[in-house]
């Protein structure tokens, strides 16, 4: 293999293309954002940076589910609930920076905690006022949970639909569970009125604009450490044991163990995204885990096409970008422009928008 | 007016064919009856009841002698009107007009006086009690009203009314009324009562009576459920130590008996909560366990089911109680439709691609969900409860088992005996098990497929429909509610063991009652949660569910 200055990518000429209209976006955003006048037609609002840096952490989402939906064959109807763990993680931090700007003004507690009249902090939130320890829980926190499910999940060969199913589960049991009020996390209201990161106000334009570009960069790298990731020995078994995994099994490969690495760090990826998609919006709450936002990220996948990682920033963003545009303009048209897609693309459309391209590029 | 009396007369005509000992009664019967029902016409016009128009006016006059004679010639002619009339006057709410001397039953609410007549509809709001005044009573009249109400409700044709009675009286003893249950508890023919009647007593004797009947009286309250037998026994002091043991025993004993009580509620509750999962997953247990179709349109398909209910009950607000009779047939059909539509039309083209079926159904629930909303608005609509699902099954004191609860677990029990009957003795449920074994060789055998497909996933559908004409009279009808029984159901199904109806039911059924026992330390949520942890272990530990199915089917 040659090293060239592309190592990775340089037989994924879709991924270079997607690598540099990310850098363009990355950098031409902030330009036209900060740099052009407000009342010029070039200028890009800084509503809009905000809105495309959330559809930059959901494209993320999409690539962590695309790797183990598109490579490894599970489809995850939980990973919501990753991506929602690294955003609680990140609200922890956020709500500990509030200090005593709080409504109730008290220095250590946050303002439900008042309300619901406890007197010290739970044990779980001790440590979140360091930014070093809320980014490791946002690794560590999903992480584990994918672990320790997929450890059970996988040793004892629970696949197919039946993995689906009970991941949608437990999304859904955590969606109940913190929408109690004695977890600890903020019940129905979740987490919110943050105030600023690592001492960078939330509402200058210019923390905005560096949180967009952390989202790109993130989304970037994420990119390429799963090309690598798939690219590898490892992604080559994950790939058998999507298409054929008693065989895999039988040739020797410990397909338990290369499921559940995989799964994890895509887990840890979805915290990530998490991560970066709470101070942008804002607020977290338990409706994040809700089953149906497990399911629509799937769609992302399906319509930008599965196994191509490209393919699922495609999705997310179209999308998403359909929704904000369709929810405000024709709200009553949403869902069933959503439930149309989701069924024209599962049966005209199995490669999606993806597999297209490449329909038209082999017969070119 | 005139037809009432003549309705009476044609009464008294047959009565006096049939039995001419009994003229003189009916007679009068029917005398009293029609002047009572042409004093409550009449009551509009004038001040009162002809007859008894004296003994009414008469609560309106000063003399608390005269009111006494007055209440006890009304409670000895007993219209329909006395037993409120003498609540109200016992509790200071009944009044009178200045003017007119008519009689008002009064009550408070909003800043408002409400005063409504009592033998009509006349209703008077008014800011202030201006223009009326209220019937006084003094300590002796009180007396007589209470002896008088009792003695009216003890001696009631009704046993329910009279056992009000009773128990009114364990809240609040009146010994002229103790003297009344004394003198009727041998003839009362209702064991029920006579119970009540007998732990009244006991308790009156625990306090007053003499100490040489104690023992018994205890023995008696050892019976009781009442709150007023244990609270007696618990205040009982006595110098004769052995009494007070006997005491202490009889409340163990109750208390024993009353958790024991407990337990069979919670797992009524239990029960009731399973049907409903059971029922909700019986549908799946056919696409998906049968099939192996995820049909995530499912709960949308119960949703279709309710709504299918609201709309026959609109369609017919005269008869409730027979519209869900309609209804069932009509959610069958209306859901089945829709999901022979859903197979043929999409299904059909996924076979073999299970996870991308499960894509475009849930594409398919979508779609329902909004078409509902877009027809029916996004509220939520409410199913009348028929009379006869409502009330309950007074057990005893403390065990009330309540009649929709009893109807669901019902329905869901004949639902699945109806579903086993159809796999198991018709040709289709025959060669839909074909098809699910070997399709391949079911069609080399003559079975069309594909026919099969979509009469099996239409057999689900339907059920679905059957399904949510039960849930809509248990929850509000929306749009979400399906959405909220989809993860259950799956659970349900994949815990019983996939393909297996019956495990299904036990699944459903052992959920529900699992989830009940939690509840009381864990609350609702907290239980819920639990069960799906709970349902997530197990799934690793027994891949294929409780009773998996065996042989060669199992890898279909």
């Amino acid at each position: 293999m040659t090293t060239s200055r592309f190592g990775l990518i340089q037989n994924d000429r879709a991924g270079r293309w997607f690598l540099g209209c990310l850098l363009l976006v990355g950098l031409l955003v902030p330009v036209l954002n900060l740099g052009v006048p407000e009342d010029s037609a070039f200028h890009f609002s800084t509503y809009s940076v905000t809105l495309l840096g959330k559809y930059l952490t959901y494209a993320l989402l999409a690539i962590a589910a695309d790797l183990v939906w598109g490579y490894l064959g599970i489809l995850s109807l939980g990973h919501a609930a990753f991506f929602s763990l690294g955003g609680y993680a990140m609200g922890m931090y956020l709500m500990r920076q509030i200090g005593d700007r709080g409504v109730y003004g008290d220095p250590v507690l946050p303002d439900f905690m008042v309300f619901l009249n406890w007197h010290e902090l739970p044990w779980f939130w001790q440590g979140f006022d360091m930014f070093w320890f809320a980014m490791l829980m946002v690794l560590v926190v999903p992480g584990l949970l994918a672990y320790a499910f997929g450890f059970l999940a996988f040793r004892s060969r629970v696949s197919g639909v039946y993995l689906s199913i009970i991941t949608q589960a437990l999304t859904y049991a955590l969606m109940l569970a913190f929408f109690r009020n004695e977890m600890g996390f903020g019940g129905n209201n979740g987490l919110t009125d943050f105030k600023d990161l690592l001492g960078f106000s939330l509402r200058e334009d210019s923390t905005r604009i560096a949180l967009f570009m952390a989202s790109a960069l993130a989304l970037g790298l994420g990119y390429l450490a799963c090309r690598y990731i798939v690219g590898s020995r490892l992604g080559l078994a994950c790939i058998a044991i999507r298409d054929a995994e008693s065989r895999t099994r039988f040739i020797g490969y410990r397909v338990e163990n290369v499921k559940l690495w995989v799964f994890t760090f895509s887990a840890m990826l979805a915290g990530i995204a998490g991560a970066l998609y709470v101070p942008q919006v804002g607020i977290i709450n338990p409706s994040e885990f809700s089953p149906l936002n497990s399911i629509e990220l799937i769609i992302w996948v399906a319509v930008g096409g599965r196994a191509t990682l490209y393919g699922a920033v495609i999705g997310a963003l179209l999308v998403n970008y359909s929704k904000s545009y369709l929810t405000a303009a024709l709200p009553d048209i949403w869902l069933f422009a959503l439930g149309a897609l989701f069924v024209l693309v599962t049966m005209y459309l199995p490669k999606g928008i993806a597999g297209l391209a490449k329909r038209r590029e082999a017969s070119a | 007016m005139t037809q009432i009396k003549y309705l009476q007369i044609a009464d008294l005509n047959i009565a006096h064919r049939i039995r001419r000992v009994l003229i003189a009664v009916s007679l009068l019967l029917g005398l009293v009856a029609a002047t009572t029902a042409y004093a409550t016409e009449a009551g509009a016009s004038d001040s009162g009841p002809s007859v008894l128009g004296d003994a009414w006016q008469t609560l309106t006059k000063g003399n608390y002698k005269q009111k006494a004679d007055a209440i006890q010639a009304i409670a000895k002619q007993n219209p329909p009107q006395t037993v409120a009339v003498l609540k109200a006057m016992l509790q200071g709410e009944l009044y009178y007009a200045k003017k007119t001397k008519r009689l008002y039953h009064m009550s408070e609410g909003d800043g408002q006086y409400r005063f409504s007549s009592i033998f009509d509809d006349e209703v008077v709001m008014q800011n202030r009690k201006r223009g009326y005044r209220k019937v006084k009573i003094n300590n002796n009249l009180r007396g007589l009203l209470r002896q008088s109400l009792a003695g009216l409700q003890l001696g009631n044709k009704d046993a329910k009314v009279r056992l009000a009675a009773v128990n009114e009286l364990l809240k609040s003893p009146d010994d002229d009324a103790l003297q009344i249950v004394r003198s009727r508890i041998a003839n009362e023919a209702d064991e029920g009562v006579k119970h009540a009647m007998a732990a009244l007593l006991a308790i009156d004797t625990l306090l007053k009576g003499d100490i040489t009947d104690h023992s018994e009286a205890i023995a008696t309250l050892r019976e009781s459920l009442s709150p007023a037998a244990i609270n007696a026994l618990r205040s009982y002091h006595s110098p004769d130590k052995q009494l007070e043991a006997e005491a202490q025993q009889a409340i163990k004993s109750i208390d024993a008996r009353k958790s024991w009580y407990s337990i069979i509620e919670t797992t009524f509750f239990g029960l009731s909560l399973g049907s409903v999962l059971a029922l909700a997953a019986i549908g799946l247990a056919i696409t998906f366990g049968v099939m192996g179709v995820i049909n995530m349109a499912h709960g949308e398909l119960m949703m279709i089911g309710a709504y299918t209910t609201f709309v026959v009950q609109t369609l017919m607000p005269e008869h409730i109680g027979l519209s869900i009779l309609v209804a069932i047939p009509a959610a069958f059909v209306v859901a089945g439709s829709v999901g022979i539509a859903i197979e043929r039309g999409i299904i059909r083209h996924l076979y073999g691609r299970p996870l991308e079926t499960l894509l475009a159904t849930f594409g398919v629930s979508l779609i329902l969900q909004q078409a509902v909303r877009s027809i029916f608005s996004p509220l939520n609509r409410t199913v009348e409860t028929p009379q006869w699902m409502s009330g309950a099954w007074q057990v005893n004191e403390v065990l009330a088992l309540t009649w929709n609860r009893m109807y669901i677990i019902l329905f869901c029990l004949a639902v699945f005996m109806a579903l086993i009957a159809i796999m198991k003795r018709t040709s289709l449920g025959l060669q839909v098990r074909a098809v699910s074994q070997n399709r391949n060789m079911a069609r080399a055998m003559g079975v069309r497929s594909d026919w099969v497909d979509a009469l099996t996933f239409g057999l689900g559908a339907g059920i679905a429909g059957i399904a949510g004409v039960g849930l809509s009279l248990l929850t509000n009808v929306g749009p979400n509610l399906g959405q909220s029984y989809i993860i259950d159901s799956f659970m349900v199904v994949v815990f019983g063991g996939v393909g297996n109806l019956l495990g299904t039911l036990v699944a459903g059924l052992g959920l529900g009652v699992a989830n009940k026992i939690m509840e009381p330390w864990a609350g609702a949520v907290l239980a819920k949660i639990l069960v799906l942890i709970f349902i997530i272990l197990f799934i690793q530990k027994r891949p294929r569910g409780l009773f998996p199915q065996r042989g060669r089917a199992a890898e279909g």
